[in-house]
């Protein structure tokens, strides 16, 4: 299985190649991509020098331009597309059908990739996207479990591609305006789950507030282990009960699954955090190479070792992992 | 202009469910959206009984379109899309690119539900070319963004009903968890049916007390009752076809009455007694209300 390395910047592109990345992606510096965070992505001389230092070394390079644009942005997704086309990358990450369609037709020799954004979580809307768009692999969302990505691949027109590590979208990819709802913006529009402008940090007598537009996302007691403040992860009030009334802060973490994985015939796997700094980049790429490379040499006895998930632990959200959705119990 | 009442989001016995729709022969909606679009594991009313009420209300003089599954992730929900989408005689709502493949592959006209994403024109061209007759714009989208799209479709003479959701809470986000059962601390796979407890959802209210979600099963939706009431002249001006009403367990003749009397010209005002919002149609945060007069 092919490992998919987040780089949301160069530092984080280099330590990605050297730590073993069979493919990274990254984005352009604007909201073509749906992590759009002020210091983050490439401008297009630099995603020049990434694809090169990349390509010299045998890593691939996917570009995501996984959002949707709206009209009078248009100009700016085709020419990302045709930017990134012209220099050569590996393979497009896209979402939006029209997107999709010009890219398929204006350059049909560049591999396309169905974003997570792109929302296909069933086998049919494969077929969908394969037919129309001739894409050659799809990220599903997390909302699967093992048993249905198992389905799917059964039936699946393209290769697929799944998340391993990293946080955690609970909400089906592509499909989710909470952001939206509390600020101007969401993954699909802006490029941003809970853009960091909207993003307040108080003390207050009642510990510390996280604010998103104002609202009151989670107050934490003195020394808690505070969280980025998306709404899927606040604690609110449910009839007087205070709780993670969606979901607990927690990364997703699937080393356990690589054999099922495999089995069932998952050609990549991707590793979240384009958002995330190249420290965790490295930590989370060497872990995940080790485990890989352990289970293609001995994949009959494969168990990931402790030092293993010690180190993944490190580096999760809310210190803790979950198997998601795969995991049937947690649904 | 046409009313519409969309799919039913929530659970509710049985018997209220034909109640309710029994009530709407006598109410001027024009097209009746009918069947279960958030959760599959639902069984009030079969795929069966949907389609008989289909055919009930359709003989009766409504204009009646089959809804579908919006998170599809198993076989057996694949196996409900195909029946519903091989019935003759409605026209079908795709809320997931599974129905379009579907429909698109029999080569019979659908309309595309809210779920399924089209920001752009280029989009909207598409599925028009692989059938669709009619499109909800995604509700996160503004009447701004709305006119440039619908503009620039006039340019190449491609035909399409537009429709926009105007009433309801929003449908915000779907999961493959459910909140419902979360906070009742029960399985999802042993959820004993809890959301048919909430007709119209579990509120989630911030720790100061701000409505900001309804939870509804596996499905999100917004704190306040989006209202594009006061809008009604502007969506004409903007070329939209039908204003799109969504099912409540209360209050509904009278916010149906409302709308009827908003596409007469009428004047109307947006009551506020309970918490509201109309922010995605002016390009702000959803969550936010602009009254009338700042208009």
């Amino acid at each position: 299985m092919e490992l998919v390395c987040p780089a949301g910047s160069f530092p984080a592109l280099k330590v990605a190649v050297d730590e073993g990345a069979d493919a990274v992606y990254i984005g352009f510096r604007d909201n073509t991509n749906a992590r759009h965070f002020a210091g983050l992505n490439f401008s297009g001389d630099q995603l020049h020098q990434a694809i090169g230092h990349a390509q010299d070394r045998g890593v691939k390079v996917f570009v995501a331009i996984n959002t949707y644009p709206q009209p009078r942005g248009w100009k700016n997704w085709q020419n990302a597309v045709d930017q990134a086309a012209d220099l050569g990358v590996d393979a497009l990450i896209c979402a939006d059908m029209g997107v999709l369609e010009y890219a398929s037709r204006r350059h049909p020799g560049v591999s396309l990739h169905l974003s997570v954004q792109g929302s296909a979580t069933n086998y049919e809307a494969l077929r969908f996207y394969q037919r129309h768009f001739n894409i050659r692999r799809a990220v599903l969302p997390r909302v699967l479990s093992i048993q249905q990505v198992a389905q799917v691949a059964a039936q699946s027109p393209v290769d697929l591609e799944v998340f391993g590590f990293g946080s955690l979208c609970i909400m089906a990819e592509g499909r989710c305006m909470l952001s939206s709802y509390v600020t101007d913006q969401s993954p699909n529009t802006g490029g941003a789950c809970s853009p960091a402008q909207h993003v307040r940090w108080q003390e207050t007598p009642q510990g510390l507030e996280s604010r998103l537009n104002g609202v009151l996302v989670d107050r934490y007691p003195t020394g808690a282990k505070a969280g980025y403040p998306v709404l899927c992860k606040g604690r609110f009030d449910v009839q007087g009960q205070v709780y993670h009334a969606i979901e607990e802060p927690t990364s997703l973490n699937t080393l356990e699954l690589i054999p099922k994985l495999a089995e069932i015939g998952i050609k990549a796997i991707k590793i979240e955090g384009r958002q995330r700094s190249p420290a965790y980049v490295q930590q989370v790429v060497r872990v995940w190479r080790q485990a890989l490379d352990q289970f293609r040499t001995t994949p009959g006895s494969f168990e990931p070792k402790p030092r293993w998930q010690q180190a993944l632990d490190k580096v999760s959200e809310g210190a803790q992992t979950t198997l998601g959705a795969y995991h049937r119990p947690w649904q | 202009m046409q009313l519409s009442l969309g799919p039913l989001q929530y659970l509710w016995p049985r018997q209220q469910v034909f109640d309710f729709y029994e009530q709407m022969l006598d109410l001027p909606v024009d097209v009746i959206y009918l069947g279960e679009t958030v959760c599959s594991k639902r069984r009030e009313l079969k795929t069966g009984d949907w389609l008989d009420l289909a055919a009930n209300l359709a003989r009766k003089g409504k204009e009646v379109v089959l809804s579908t599954l919006a998170l599809i992730e198993a076989e057996s929900e694949l196996k409900t899309l195909r029946r519903i989408c091989r019935t003759e005689g409605f026209l079908v709502e795709a809320n997931d690119l599974a129905a379009v493949e579907q429909l698109a592959s029999q080569g019979v006209p659908f309309v595309c539900g809210h779920s399924i994403n089209i920001y752009n024109t280029h989009s909207l061209a598409f599925l028009i070319r692989q059938g669709a007759r009619r499109w909800v714009m995604p509700v996160e989208l503004s009447a701004a963004t709305l006119s440039d799209i619908l503009q620039e479709l006039a340019g190449q003479q491609l035909q399409v009903e537009t429709e926009v959701f105007s009433h309801g809470y929003l449908p915000l986000a779907y999961s493959a968890r459910c909140m419902t059962a979360r906070y009742h601390q029960l399985p999802k796979d042993n959820c004993q049916f809890i959301c048919r407890e909430y007709p119209r959802g579990l509120p989630a209210r911030s720790q100061e007390g701000e409505p900001l979600f309804t939870m509804n099963g596996i499905q999100t939706q917004s704190g306040a009752i989006y209202n594009l009431l006061d809008q009604v002249p502007r969506m004409r001006a903007l070329g939209v076809n039908l204003v799109r009403l969504s099912p409540a367990p209360s209050g509904m003749e009278e916010i149906i009455r409302s709308f009827d009397a908003a596409r007469r010209g009428e004047p109307v005002q947006v009551e506020v007694g309970e918490p509201t919002c109309n922010g995605y149609w002016f390009a702000e945060p959803g969550m936010i209300f602009k009254s009338g007069t700042s208009l």
